[in-house]
């Protein structure tokens, strides 16, 4: 019989292993799916995987896709997993990306169409306020009524997006476009657009936010005494109380850090890629990075990996589908399970898979 | 005749020839291209578009390859598969959903001399971006008809999708002609702000169910409200919308609307073949045969049957127009003349309920 035995501390080999196995196990289990799909496996992990890396008639284009797609991801899982490791658990970042677009775009539309150098700057400091102030409503009313952040942030996101709605149909809307919701789009308003930097290459303002972000986090959990209150109020909360940590300032900080930095990856996605405000804006990247945060091991080099390799999943799916025909809902079960086998394999880092002695058993 | 006017008129016939040519040759094999916004499974919307995908392929066979891709959000993520489509080889690509409207012509800009066909949309920022929609509201005449004579509670509603031209002026076809025949008629419309969720579109044919409405018509894609509508034991009945639902027949589901994009789908992608394919805005309906009714089953009295079907006929003879005058605005100010016709731009961009619909259009 197998038995499991805690391990006195996480062990650091298995915790930097389970991800890959998570991957490993990930691909097997897809493959037989897509097989019993009747499609072939091998092809089809090909295809997400490697293709959008390296097919010759795609890779040019979906190389720099993948940082179009995982810049938002990462900067908001970096804010996130700062929460999560004080125990502090923001899952309305989603509704804080709405915000921040509708923030940011907002500055950026009032000035229309007048061409100034400082409308993009103000309006990256808006985006990052509106992210911040839609955290700060779950954070205030935790601390001061002790009410549920994750209940209370997570139904924030559904008020967002009806404010997204009557945005795009009211104060936001296009007033050349003909009746039609959805904003002007701010990719054609050179002051109030976040191009392509360098052609070709994906980057935008938000990739490097997203990058800086990663950067910031490593120093702060690493080098700063604020990061050390954070991991100690997650791991040992009496214990930060001691150490003098204060719950409500960092139930605030970390609830406002992480909110500023949804708005800010709305903010750069409203006025790069999306180029405007519609009703259906928000793709789900805010609770992505939920799971990109977690795969990442809430570690911000991990969070930058995890990023890259989910944003793989859904430019190579998108590939699956179109080139092989796997149906939409395969992709998604295959994104599912990468998240059940990584959580599943978790396992082995805080315990030890034995086989049970009959002597014990008696 | 002389010989040097022949010449001359053969010169200049081949030179018009090669001058065409070069725009409009025609192709072996032509590779389309669809994205849907919603699975093909929904039996609404995409499904219909994909069974003019399929048609398509039954049409033309060898020649032509059929590529696909379901539930693509509206946005970024569109801009990313379109590129990638044309990347792959497409020629054509069908874009199926209003809000693909930027990414369509955003791509179609840096790649010419693949075709894009965007569907419900107005802009054609780019000579090889052709837009195409359907006159639902020919449709929703005819279900309007049925729904003020069908009504016992005199009160029928409306799932609206989202407060597009398109929309409104299906809930004004509706209203309009259910007020007709039924001058006590209350309309109530409710908004899913969605094209394909199921949960969402039974919420709002519920939240109309306990209003007291007894007929639904829906704008969004999937059978939900008509699964909300049989729970009630034949007390509230609704319509097939965008594929006919048959299902649901003979009630709650008493007549539908069919979209039928085979002909459009294979006109094009065979205008490509041959070389014939140049940019439209085309808008058919009844008479074209891209819209139809389906089947009106027995839970219509055979008098009311006969009257939808007589609209129906005249709509298909171009003989009846359902935005045909006096009409109102809902603030009482006068849109339609008496025995005045709605013009086309007038429906294209309509922001406005017609008199009597209470409520007002999300702003």
């Amino acid at each position: 019989m197998l038995r499991l035995e805690k391990r006195p501390s996480p062990s650091r080999f298995w915790q930097g292993a389970t991800p890959i196995l998570a991957v490993v196990l990930t691909m097997i289990a897809g493959g037989l799916m897509f097989a019993a799909l009747g499609k072939n496996p091998f092809e089809a992990i090909r295809t997400i995987f490697w293709d959008p890396l390296f097919h010759p008639q795609f890779a040019s284009y979906s190389r720099p896709q993948l940082l179009v797609k995982a810049g938002p991801l990462i900067l908001i899982a970096i804010g996130l997993s700062l929460g999560f490791r004080a125990g502090i658990w923001n899952i309305g970042a989603e509704g804080q990306y709405i915000m921040g677009a509708l923030f940011g775009a907002g500055v950026g539309l009032a000035f229309y169409p007048a061409d100034l150098w400082f409308i993009f700057p103000l309006m990256v400091i808006a985006g990052a306020f509106g992210g911040w102030i839609w955290a700060m409503i779950p954070a205030i009313l935790k601390t001061k009524f002790n009410t549920n952040e994750i209940l209370v942030s997570l139904l924030m996101v559904y008020i967002a997006q009806n404010f997204l709605s009557s945005m795009s149909l009211g104060l936001l809307r296009n007033p050349e476009g003909g009746g039609f919701p959805g904003s002007r789009n701010l990719s054609q308003y050179p002051a109030a657009s976040n191009p392509e930097l360098i052609a070709g290459t994906g980057m935008h303002w938000g990739v490097i936010a997203a990058f800086m972000a990663v950067i910031a986090a490593y120093i702060l959990l690493q080098r700063h005494i604020l990061g050390f209150h954070i991991k100690l109020a997650g791991q040992a909360p009496r214990a930060a109380r001691y150490a003098g940590v204060n719950p409500t300032g960092l139930v605030l900080l970390c609830m406002g850090i992480s909110g500023a930095l949804a708005g800010l990856a709305g903010l750069f996605e409203v006025s790069g890629p999306a180029g405007q405000i519609s009703i259906d804006f928000n793709v789900g990247y805010g609770f992505t990075a939920i799971i990109v945060a977690f795969l990442g091991r809430l570690n911000p080099i991990g969070i930058l990996l995890a990023g890259l390799l989910m944003a793989l999943t859904y430019i190579g799916g998108e590939l699956a589908q179109f080139m092989l025909g796997l149906p939409a809902a395969a992709i998604q079960a295959f994104q599912g399970m990468l998240l059940f086998f990584l959580l599943a394999v978790d396992l082995l880092s805080n315990y030890r898979i034995r086989l049970a002695h009959k002597k014990e058993a008696i | 005749m002389n010989r040097r006017t022949l010449l001359a008129t053969a010169a200049l016939g081949l030179g018009l020839a090669f001058g065409s040519s070069a725009s409009a040759q025609g192709m072996d094999k032509v590779k389309a291209c669809f994205i849907y916004v919603g699975p093909i499974g929904d039996l609404g919307w995409t499904y219909q578009h994909h069974q003019g995908a399929l048609a398509v392929q039954e049409e033309f066979g060898d020649k032509v390859e059929i590529a696909y891709q379901e539930n693509v959000p509206e946005g970024a993520d569109a801009e990313r598969v379109l590129t990638q489509m044309a990347l792959s080889g497409c020629n054509i690509i069908f874009t199926t959903s209003f809000g693909y409207m930027d990414p369509t012509n955003n791509v179609a800009a840096k790649f010419p001399d693949i075709k894009f066909e965007h569907s419900t949309g107005y802009k054609r920022e780019h000579p090889n971006v052709s837009t195409y929609n359907a006159r639902f509201y020919e449709g929703r005449a005819v279900q309007g008809h049925i729904a003020g004579k069908m009504t016992k509670t005199n009160k029928i509603g409306y799932i609206g999708s989202f407060p597009i031209p398109e929309v409104v002026m299906g809930i004004n076809s509706y209203y309009l002609h259910a007020k007709k025949v039924n001058p006590d008629v209350q309309l109530s419309v409710v908004w899913a702000f969605t094209w394909f969720d199921p949960a969402k579109e039974a919420d709002s044919a519920k939240a109309l169910i306990d209003q007291g409405v007894d007929v639904i018509a829906a704008h969004t894609d999937s059978t939900a409200p008509l699964a909300e509508a049989a729970k009630t034991n034949g007390t509230v009945i609704g319509f097939g919308q965008a594929s006919d639902m048959a299902d649901y027949k003979p009630s709650p589901r008493v007549a539908s609307i069919i979209d039928n994009w085979n002909p459009y789908y294979i006109k094009r992608v065979g205008a490509l073949l041959d070389g014939t394919y140049e940019q439209i805005d085309s808008w058919a309906g009844i008479p074209e045969g891209e819209v139809e009714i389906g089947e009106i089953t027995d839970a219509v009295p055979a008098d009311v049957k006969a009257e939808a079907e007589a609209m129906r006929d005249a709509i298909a003879a171009g003989t009846y127009h359902p935005f045909t005058g006096p009409i109102n605005k809902q603030d009482g100010t006068e849109w339609l003349a008496d025995g005045a016709v709605a013009p086309d731009g007038d429906l294209l961009g309509m922001n406005f309920f017609v008199e009597g619909i209470t409520g007002d259009i999300p702003k």
